[in-house]
């Protein structure tokens, strides 16, 4: 690979991480002002910009809305003063932030977030690696940010962070199992006897043109969604956090730059793992079931689905879905109360898992019948 | 007689915790479109009603005249011990001499003070008056003791119905002291 590939490849990840970046913090800000709502509050609505918030009408606007309050808490994370206590382990106590983060930027590289069709009509997915394992790949990888969780527990050498990692690890295990069964009726239906075995997403969204998974699968689609809220650590299921029993849990002992590693790694989950949902079961970049890009361009009798406008409508369709999915993720945070650490246990093993188990069974069976008609 | 209350099994829908979820849901959602009662304080002011207890002050009358007659009931009602009085007289060649007495000094210590409208109540000339100011800061203790020109300047003049020290002039010109 030349110098120049190689660049290119490098300049495409950090727009994707960038993006991505960026999505965690305004998620943090959906976060406040959806809570704020819900609560019968306004939320931050005071943070403004020099030039931006001078301009008539749209800047006050976007100062209400609190567009600019991101940039206040970043900088509060940068240059705040973070102290590493003195009871910590300290190699295990630095890399706990790290190994939290790396994973939910590792995972966005096989997550296809769109899709180009050039002149002849070849479909191309827009993603930075199109591996064939992808989903495969995002499991193993994402489930890794846990040992961040775990390590900053246990190095910060005090109680209620060591209960939060254990409480995380547990979880993580209790729940994996559900998430990977609830999705292989998705993959047996994909792998159809006759056709190229695959694990990748892409091609699992070009399955949705038709009916999208959610119509016919309806239940995978709710494990592997409630499997989801307990893997990234969302109410109901945060029990590593649990902020009312275990102080802060993991990252009690967190403070500043370190903290706010921690807290964009939550969001990053967050939105991996919606973006995973909107692909596996809403239809990724397709606007509507049973309806294609290229049908809208139909109706209007031009051909604004391929090439690049075509991409950017479907890059657009998708992150409005998995915006549609943060915004479940955070009404359910302020509407939901904490489940009991027994109670959760107690869903994972013996209703979850039997549950997807009888899931798998049954759209085995029927991919079975439907295959070999 | 004691009421026996029965506990019921959960059904299995509600074992399921799913309806419960789903009318939370509900629920916060229309907290969510719902309108916002916030008040954005510095900037909106809660509205105040008439009768609302905030700072004493003095007031004039109509004509500029200075109400209080340095009585000194108010000093005696006061629970706090917030006001303080140096009363005066005024001056022999002033068009309201047959006044006779003035307060020299008036101070209100507002860090005593407890609001409680009895120097109001008490007032015999209708004198000082709970205003609705209800926030006011100061950087030492001695800034906050009113003294009678803040006061004055705060209270500044109220309606006056009966013009009791102009009638018993008027009066007394006719010969009537009464």
């Amino acid at each position: 690979m030349d110098i120049t590939a190689l660049l290119i490849v490098l300049a495409k990840a950090l727009a994707v991480v960038a993006v991505l970046m960026g999505f965690c913090s305004y998620a943090v800000l959906a976060e406040r002002k959806v809570a704020s709502w819900i609560q019968g509050r306004i939320g931050p609505n005071r943070t403004s910009l020099p030039v931006i918030s001078a301009i008539p009408l749209i800047g006050p606007f976007l100062t209400r809305l609190g567009i600019f309050q991101p940039v206040a808490d970043g900088l509060k994370f940068l240059f705040k003063e973070d102290p590493v206590p003195g009871h910590v382990h300290k190699t295990y106590y630095f890399l706990g932030p790290i190994l939290a983060l790396v994973p939910a930027l590792v995972t966005v590289t096989v997550v296809p977030f769109g899709r180009y069709i050039d002149a002849e009509g070849v479909v191309s997915p827009l993603m930075l690696a199109n591996i064939d394992v992808g989903i495969l790949f995002l499991f193993a990888v994402s489930s890794l940010g846990v040992y961040g969780i775990i390590l900053g527990g246990w190095s910060a050498n005090s109680k209620y962070p060591f209960l939060g990692g254990i409480r995380a690890s547990a979880q993580l295990i209790s729940y994996e199992l559900t998430m990977g069964l609830s999705i292989l009726p998705i993959f047996l239906w994909v792998n159809a006897p006759g056709t190229e075995g695959t694990m990748s997403l892409f091609r699992v969204v070009e399955m949705q043109s038709g009916a999208w998974f959610v119509l016919w699968q309806p239940l995978s689609a709710f494990i592997f969604l409630i499997a989801l809220f307990a893997e990234t650590n969302r109410l109901p299921f945060d029990m590593p956090e649990s902020e009312t029993d275990l102080v802060g849990g993991y990252h009690t002992e967190y403070g500043g730059f370190k903290f706010g590693l921690y807290f964009v790694a939550e969001y990053g989950h967050m939105i991996i793992g919606s973006g995973v949902v909107t692909l596996l079961f809403l239809g990724g970049w397709n606007p509507l079931p049973w309806v294609t890009l290229a049908d809208v361009a139909g109706w209007f009798g031009a051909d604004f689905h391929i090439g690049i406008t075509g991409a950017v409508l479907s890059v657009l369709i998708f992150l409005g879905k998995l915006c549609a999915l943060v915004f479940l993720f955070i009404w359910v945070r302020w509407t939901v109360p904490r489940f009991r650490y027994d109670q959760v246990m107690r869903i994972g093993w013996k209703v979850m898992l039997p549950l997807s188990i009888a899931n798998l069974i049954f759209y085995a069976v029927l991919i079975a019948y439907l295959d070999t008609r | 007689m004691a009421k026996v209350l029965e506990r019921k099994p959960l059904t299995l829908a509600e074992r399921t915790y799913l309806p419960q979820i789903l009318s939370g849901l509900k629920t916060t959602f229309r907290h969510l479109i719902k309108k916002k009662v916030t008040l954005q304080y510095p900037e909106e002011r809660p509205p105040i009603s008439d009768n609302y207890r905030g700072i004493p002050t003095l007031v004039k009358d109509p004509e500029g005249r200075e109400k209080c007659v340095s009585c000194q009931l108010c000093e005696f009602v006061c629970p706090p011990k917030a006001i303080r009085i140096t009363p005066g007289e005024i001056a022999e060649d002033a068009p309201t001499a047959h006044v006779e007495k003035a307060p020299q000094e008036f101070e209100i210590d507002m860090l005593r003070c407890i609001y409680c409208n009895l120097c109001q109540e008490v007032c015999p000339e209708e004198a000082i008056f709970l205003q609705d100011i209800y926030s006011f800061s100061g950087y030492s203790r001695e800034e906050m003791v009113f003294k009678k020109e803040k006061l004055y300047e705060i209270g500044g003049t109220l309606p006056d119905r009966h013009f009791k020290w102009e009638k018993k002039r008027l009066a007394a010109e006719h010969g009537n002291v009464h």
